[in-house]
Order: structure tokens, then C-alpha cells, then sequence
């Protein structure tokens, strides 16, 4: 009896193994699942849509792309959709990207005589069930070209595969985890997917820009790297750690705290041991304030540079950019100071004011620009690739929209001049550093200087103090 | 006859020896792994990538505060726990409600200039505040929630405290929202290092606690009600019977332990400085582990636990896994286990059957010789080197717990039951 007792525990433990080994392929495995779903909208798209409308000899075209193409009948709009995390405790990114496509729709006015359709907004929940739920509820509808979102990098992993399968496209404004392009070495990452493209950063410019300005600026040749096990954090240690590491430095420690953490003796004691002379911590509040507090009383780490990410950028009472301690840090993330006309003429001043008119509270958050680029690089695709019909309507081929937006070289956006790679990084990865010196400003974050930035062709331009 | 005896014997005896080999296997890796990663690391401190003398005493230090808050807090835990015989898991609330409504305190204070001009004061009367806090809080939820459901199936007053645990969370929320809130900066004068590379705010966690810690068992071991508390967690029918009123004396034991976190929650603010209604939730169940740690229902224990629980998360992974890079050589290896065995040989010897006993020294005498006599085994050296050691805290804290379970099952000092659970 108590032998089968052993042998039920052995299996369990085998269980768990297999269970901890597979968990690495689970979201490989539910693309791969869906695919027989959604595949079928997409080649029969253009066999439903096309007999809809008497169609001329030559048009809709003879040839067209193997994942088709949709017709546009006379007075019918061009249909896109919004699949962005508009609920929770992530709302505020959501709506303020929401806004951003909103005012780009208007602004672009019709495609060659068809209004735009947004539809319903989806909601990606922020993780990978609301963008699979999300994504299979865009792709059953008939005629969608293309799709602005998602928030969350999570998220965006299970929809791209979905909506990749049904032919559409999906333009993100603020995913910025590397695994959803490439390493930017030209090899794609786990979770890219053919039509996906971004005009927010990828993490490993930011990763890369803040090695960039400890090592080449600041002078550092050793540095330790924490982050907090979340996906996003970890990838901006990794990249600062490999970019560091090409550099010529030395990346002394590579380590992590639990979310739920106060105590960081334990991790500063063991980055201490590898002497580090600067120590990059992309992570979140409270974590972060504990490590910029505690540092003071672990031996050895005395004179070491503190250096973060905009995730830390927290103003407000009690937030971590008016703590004492965090002055004489240096920062890295997205530069939001965009000076850009964009392609509609509109430049970022007037793109907010009209959000403040609009809405009527400042911007939310930072992407509602990048997603309004986003939106315009969709649609602006959308009319360079369509063929007008004799009366009126519109032929779109999918594979011709991809072809285009892969190609799209030097678009002018708000927040840069926007060129896609083949795997979808179209950003204009505008990465500043930031040095935080005063912490009884009014608004902290604002105070902070900027002393470099780079740009995405790896120029690093220091603006000065 | 005796062939058929031997058949149906021969698989249950086979049944006890491989469990308790399993047992002993796992008792014995513990003891190889703990021997190997303290050894390892004491060698390499001092050498580069090691711990550095004073990187032992910061952890230590850490440790210890830690701990002692965690003991504070367990002190609840395990009074509730041996008088009534339950977990009462919105005790780590009643911790988190002081720490919460201390900081108004707190920040007032700071604001009228009294933190920085009389900082002893504005401590003390921070302290009081979270503590007497908590003590209403405890009290409250003793009335409220759990009065009624004394003579009710242990599982109901178990399930209510969880659910008063949540309705406690998000109450405070509701009053204060969900932000955190920065207790001020400890006093000019009470930064900076203090001696032997404390801290004065660790200094002043550590010491409140052992002076509170103190005066607790001072009141339950010498004073009446002290007394009577011991009485009721004895036998609460026959106490009454003696004239206590029980009534009051469990009302009492939840005041003074609502006290206890209390003054944990203050000295938390004062170390970590930011609290959230979410505060509670990991502190309590760390604590809820010390008390079991150190043997439910027993106070010392809880004492001891915490401050065991502190030490663990704090040295352990990089005393235990971060020794585990020193290259450890196969003979050593299979000498430490032959050891091991032999050890727990000596101290489980009643339970061993001869049959075993030759098999594992046979297994072990083997083994070593084998490791001797082939030389290419004798320069193996085993290193183990695991990435971001910190992360992996709480899990060298649960296994130290599981572990001190497999050795001593009721916990470091042992367990403090009334009659009724004894029987």
C-alpha cells in the first residue's frame, strides 16, 4: 500500500517536471491549434466577398496573393479594427491608445472615397487570453484588413498568430517586448508572426542605449543587472546585459527579486559580491523604491550608479521619482518628446491639444502617439495598395498590404520617421537617458533631464546638461 | 507452510523499506546539499564572487530584523492558535491595519516638524498608535466574526477568518486607497550605522521587538491573566469551571496579540517605509509559517521561528546555493554520503531491519569504493551554479520549513496543545 503511495508521488513529481518542461511551448501549441479555425475566413474571404457585387471582367484582379483579398463594395467603409487592453488595472493605456486611433481616422479622412470603420473595440485584457478571445472575434468578421493593437506585449503573442493565420495585419502602438520581432540580427523571435508590425520600441534598443550610455559615457566596465521575472523586465536586463557585454564590459551579476519582495539585503549582498559599479534595474514599484532605500546599508555598494527604466517613473506622493534617494539616478526609456510633423501635417502639439479638446483631460499615458502612427501607417498602406473598381469600389490584396507595409521606408509619423525591417519593427526607436537630480520639483518626471538619445540607426547623440 | 508464509510476508516488508529508503534518501540529500553549500561557502568567502566578511554580517543583520517582525506577528498566530485551535489568517490584516493607520500618524508628525525635532517621542507615539490599532482591530474581529462560531466544526472559523482576511483588505482600501503610502524618512539622527555595521532603524526594530517579546512572556508567565490564558488554552471547560471567565481571557489573548503586530506593523513602516493593503498578505503567512516552524501554540516557539524564518530567507540562498559553486570532489562527495547514512543510522536505529541495514552499507561501502579505485571518477568535481540566487528566497525558506517538519515534526521547540487535540 504505502509502495503505491511512493509510486502516486513519483508520478506526481513526473507530472510537475513535464508540466514546469512544457510550459515553454503552450502558447506555440495554442497558435498551432487555432490555426484550422481561423484559416478559413481567410481563404474564403475573397470567394464570399467578391460575388457580392456584380464584378467587371478585370476586376477584382485575376491575380492575386495566396491569402487573398477584400472587396470594398460602392459607399461601403474600409474596415479595421482595435484590439487594446481598455479594462483593469491597464485601462488607461487602452483608452489613451483608443483616443490615439480616434483622432488618426479623423484625421485621415476617407480612403479613396470610403469612410473608416472601427467597429467595436476588442479588449485584450492584457494577457494572452483576451488577445486570443479578442482576435477570434475580429477575424470572424467578414472584410477586416488590418487591426490596431494590442497593449500588452502578453496579449499581442496569442492574437498575432490568430490574426496572421486570417490574413489581416496587426499594428501595434505600444508592444514592446523583443520576442514578437527579431533579435534585431536579422533572426526572428519565438513569437513573430507574418503581419505583425509595431511603432513602439523594441526592448533591446532600450536594453542596448542604456549599455550604450553606462559603458561608452559614463565610463563603467562593470555592471550588475536586476529585474523581476517578469517577462518584459527580464528581457530589458538580458538586453542591457548582452549589449553591455559586447561592448567589452563585464556583466558581474545578472539576478532577480520576487514581485512581493521587501527585503533587498539578500540581492544587493549578492550583487555586491560581484562589485559592480553600476547596477541597471528595469523593474516596478515597490520592488524598485526598496532597492534604492536599501542600498545604503549594504556594504560594498556605497559609490555604485543606480540606473533604471521609465517603469520606475512614478511621480505623486510618495512615488518613487520624489524619494530622496532617487536623485542622481540615471534612467532609460522612450523619448516622448516627439517634434515630428507627421504625415497628415500634424505635428505632436496639435495632436495633443486636440486630444485635450477631444476628451477633455490630458493624455493618459505616452502611446496614444505611437498608436496614432500606427493607425496611419494602416491606412495610409491600405490606399497605396488599393485598386479602384469601375463603380466605386475597392480591391484590396492582402498579401500586397503586407508587401507594402514590410517595405514602408522612411514614413514621416509623430514620434519619428517610421521604417519597417521584415520583422515588423517599424518604431522610430527613440530612446533617451535620463537623469533625475531633483526630487522636490513640482513634476519630477518632467524635471528629469535628458542627456542622450539614440536613434534607431544606432547613432548616440548626447544632448548635454 | 513456511513457503507461503514467506510469499505474503515478503512484499509488505519490501513496502516499508522502500518507503522509509525514500525518506532516508531525501534526508540524506538535504543533509549532503546543506554540508556541501555551507562548507562551499564559507570557503570561497573572501575569494572574489564570494561573500565578503561583512556581506555575512549585513545578511545576518537583515536577517534578524526581518525575522524579528515575522516573530511578532507569529506571537498571534500561535496564542489564538492554543486557545482556540484555529489559524486566525486575518491576523496578517490586523498587522497591516496598524502599519497602515500608523503612517497618518507618522506623517503628521513629520509634517508638525515633532519626527526630526523629538524623534524617540514620535516613534514611541507612532508605536502606540499602530499597536493599539491592531488591538482593536484583533478585538473587533474576535466580537464580530468569531464569537458566535466558538462551540461551531474547526473549518468554519477557519474559513471565516480567510474571508475576514479579504473584507479587512479591501475595507482599508476603500478607507485609505489602494496607493502606497511612504512612511517619512527615520529621524536625522537615528540614520546611518549605529555599531558593528547595524543600522539604527534595524538596531531599533530588533531591540523593540526582543523588549516586547519580553514583556509578553513576562505577562503570560507571571501575571494572573497571564495565567488564566494558560489555564483556558489547557482546557477552557474546566477553567471556567475554576471561576475564569473565558470570555475575557480570549478576548484578551487577541488583544495582546493584536498588540504584538501591531508593533510589528510600525517597525515594518519604519524599515520598509512603504505600505499597501496588500501589506499584510505575505508577512502574515511568512509569520503563520514561523509559528508552525517554531511549534504551534507554543510561544517561545514563535519566537524562535520567526527569527529562524528571517535567517533562512536571508542567508540561505546565498549560504546554501550560492556554496554550491564551490567544485565539491566525488570521494569527498561519497564520503559525506556514506556519513550521512551512517548518522541517520545511529539516531533511526529502531525502526532498521538487518536486511536494510546490509543493503545501504552494502549500497554505501560500494559506491565509495568504487569512486576510490576508478581514478577517473576521483577528479570529478561537482559544481553547481544557479542564476539570480535571490529570486529563489521564499523557496529556501519553505524547504528549511519542510525540512525542519521531516526532522522534527512538531517543530523546533514543539508543539503546546490543549487537552482536547492531544486526546
Amino acid at each position: 500500500m504505502r509502495f503505491r503511495n511512493l509510486l502516486a508521488l513519483l508520478f506526481a513529481l513526473a507530472m510537475v517536471a513535464a508540466a514546469c518542461g512544457d510550459s515553454s511551448t503552450t502558447t506555440t501549441t495554442s497558435g498551432g491549434t487555432e490555426a484550422p479555425t481561423t484559416e478559413a475566413p481567410a481563404t474564403e474571404a475573397p470567394a464570399t466577398e467578391a460575388p457580392a457585387t456584380e464584378a467587371p471582367t478585370e476586376f477584382p484582379p485575376a491575380a492575386m496573393g495566396e491569402l487573398g483579398g477584400v472587396l470594398i463594395g460602392a459607399g461601403e467603409s474600409v474596415q479595421i479594427r482595435t484590439l487594446q487592453s481598455i479594462s483593469g488595472g491597464t485601462e488607461f493605456l487602452g483608452v489613451d491608445q483608443n483616443r490615439g486611433t480616434e483622432l488618426a481616422v479623423e484625421d485621415y479622412g476617407d480612403v479613396l472615397g470610403h469612410s473608416v470603420d472601427l467597429g467595436v473595440f476588442e479588449d485584450d485584457l492584457c494577457g494572452p487570453e483576451g488577445g486570443a478571445a479578442g482576435a477570434q472575434a475580429i477575424v470572424a468578421q467578414d472584410g477586416v484588413l488590418g487591426v490596431v493593437g494590442t497593449t500588452c506585449s502578453g496579449a499581442a503573442a496569442a492574437a498575432a498568430p490568430i490574426i496572421s493565420q486570417a490574413g489581416m495585419v496587426l499594428v501595434s502602438g505600444s508592444n514592446t517586448s523583443p520576442s514578437l520581432t527579431s533579435d534585431l540580427q536579422g533572426n526572428a523571435n519565438e513569437n513573430w508572426q507574418p503581419g505583425y508590425y509595431r511603432t513602439a520600441h523594441n526592448d533591446l534598443f532600450q536594453g542596448a542605449a542604456a549599455a550604450e550610455y553606462a559603458f561608452s559615457v559614463l565610463g563603467f566596465t562593470n555592471a550588475g543587472a536586476i529585474h523581476d521575472g517578469d517577462p518584459y523586465t527580464q528581457g530589458l536586463a538580458q538586453s542591457f546585459a548582452d549589449a553591455f557585454t559586447a561592448l567589452g564590459g563585464t556583466v558581474s551579476v545578472f539576478t532577480a527579486v520576487n514581485k512581493g519582495d521587501t527585503d533587498m539585503t539578500p540581492v544587493l549582498t549578492e550583487v555586491a559580491a560581484g562589485e559592480p559599479e553600476v547596477i541597471y534595474f528595469p523593474i516596478f514599484p515597490p520592488e524598485g523604491n526598496f532597492i534604492a532605500q536599501q542600498i545604503g546599508g549594504v556594504a560594498g555598494l556605497d559609490d555604485v550608479q543606480l540606473f533604471s527604466a521609465d517603469g520606475m517613473f512614478v511621480a505623486g506622493e510618495g512615488g518613487f521619482m520624489t524619494l530622496p534617494e532617487s536623485e542622481g539616478m540615471y534612467f532609460s526609456g522612450p523619448n516622448l518628446v516627439f517634434e515630428n510633423s507627421g504625415f497628415t501635417g500634424v505635428n505632436y502639439a496639435d495632436l495633443k491639444a486636440r486630444y485635450e479638446a477631444d476628451y477633455g483631460e490630458a493624455p493618459l499615458a505616452a502611446f496614444h502617439a505611437h498608436t496614432y502612427d500606427a493607425t496611419m501607417i494602416l491606412l495610409s498602406s491600405i490606399e497605396a495598395v488599393a485598386v479602384e473598381g469601375p463603380n466605386g469600389e475597392l480591391w484590396v490584396d492582402r498579401d500586397d498590404l503586407r508587401a507594402h507595409m514590410n517595405g514602408l521606408s522612411g514614413f514621416s509619423g509623430v514620434t519619428g520617421s517610421l521604417t519597417c525591417d521584415a520583422f515588423g519593427d517599424c518604431g522610430s526607436q527613440a530612446i533617451a537617458i535620463f537623469f533625475h537630480e531633483d526630487a522636490t520639483a513640482a513634476d519630477p518626471i518632467a524635471a528629469a533631464t535628458v542627456v542622450a538619445n539614440l536613434t534607431k540607426d544606432g547613432g548616440f547623440s548626447e544632448t548635454g546638461n | 507452510m513456511t513457503a507461503t508464509d514467506v510469499a505474503a510476508r515478503r512484499p509488505s516488508r519490501f513496502a516499508i523499506l522502500w518507503v522509509d529508503g525514500f525518506l532516508w534518501a531525501i534526508r540524506v540529500f538535504a543533509l549532503v546539499f546543506i554540508v556541501w553549500g555551507v562548507l562551499g561557502s564559507i570557503i570561497l568567502s573572501g575569494q572574489t564572487g564570494g561573500l565578503s566578511g561583512d556581506a555575512w554580517r549585513d545578511l545576518t543583520i537583515s536577517g534578524l530584523a526581518q525575522g524579528s517582525m515575522y516573530g511578532l506577528i507569529a506571537l498571534g498566530y500561535s496564542m489564538v492558535y492554543g486557545v482556540l485551535g484555529f489559524i486566525n489568517f486575518a491576523h496578517g490584516e490586523v498587522f497591516m491595519s496598524g502599519a497602515l493607520v500608523a503612517y497618518f500618524a507618522a506623517d503628521a508628525l513629520f509634517e508638525a516638524g515633532v519626527w526630526e525635532s523629538s524623534p524617540v517621542f514620535a516613534i514611541a507615539f507612532t508605536l502606540l498608535v499602530s499597536a493599539v490599532t491592531s488591538m482593536i482591530v484583533a478585538i473587533l474581529i474576535e466580537r464580530v466574526a468569531y464569537r458566535k462560531l466558538r462551540n461551531a466544526p474547526r473549518l468554519i472559523p477557519l474559513i471565516t477568518s480567510i474571508g475576514m482576511s479579504f473584507f479587512l483588505q479591501y475595507a482599508i482600501r476603500g478607507l485609505f486607497g489602494s496607493g502606497f503610502q511612504t512612511y517619512p524618512q527615520v529621524p536625522e539622527s537615528l540614520r546611518g550605522e549605529a555599531i558593528w555595521g547595524f543600522q539604527k532603524v534595524q538596531l531599533i526594530v530588533i531591540v523593540v521587538a526582543a523588549v516586547s517579546m519580553a514583556i509578553l512572556y513576562t505577562f503570560v508567565e507571571r501575571t494572573k491573566t497571564g495565567r488564566a490564558m494558560r489555564a483556558v488554552a489547557e482546557d477552557k471547560e474546566i477553567a471556567g469551571l475554576m471561576g475564569i471567565n473565558v470570555d475575557r481571557i480570549i478576548v484578551t489573548t487577541f488583544a495582546v496579540g493584536g498588540f504584538m503586530a501591531g508593533v510589528a506593523g510600525m517597525l515594518w513602516g519604519l524599515l520598509f517605509r512603504q505600505v499597501y493593503f496588500l501589506t499584510g498578505f505575505l508577512p502574515g503567512i511568512k509569520a503563520f509559517t514561523a509559528a508552525v516552524l517554531g511549534g504551534i501554540g507554543n510561544m517561545a516557539g514563535a519566537m524562535l521561528g520567526g527569527v529562524s524564518l528571517g535567517l533562512f530567507e536571508s542567508l540561505g540562498p546565498q549560504v546554501v546555493l550560492g556554496g554550491l559553486r564551490w567544485g565539491l570532489a566525488l570521494p569527498i562527495l561519497a564520503a559525506v554520503v556514506a556519513a550521512g547514512i551512517g548518522v541517520i543510522a545511529v539516531v533511526k536505529r529502531p525502526m532498521a531491519t538487518n536486511t536494510y541495514w546490509r543493503t545501504a552499507f552494502g549500497g554505501a561501502a560500494l559506491a565509495l569504493a568504487a569512486i576510490l579505485i576508478i581514478p577517473a571518477w576521483r577528479d570529478i568535481e561537482l559544481s553547481i551554479s544557479i542564476p539570480a540566487l535571490s529570486q529563489l528566497k521564499d523557496v529556501v525558506a519553505f524547504t528549511a520549513l519542510v525540512l525542519v517538519l521531516v526532522f522534527r515534526p512538531t517543530g523546533l521547540l514543539g508543539e503546546r496543545l490543549a487537552v482536547e487535540e492531544r486526546a
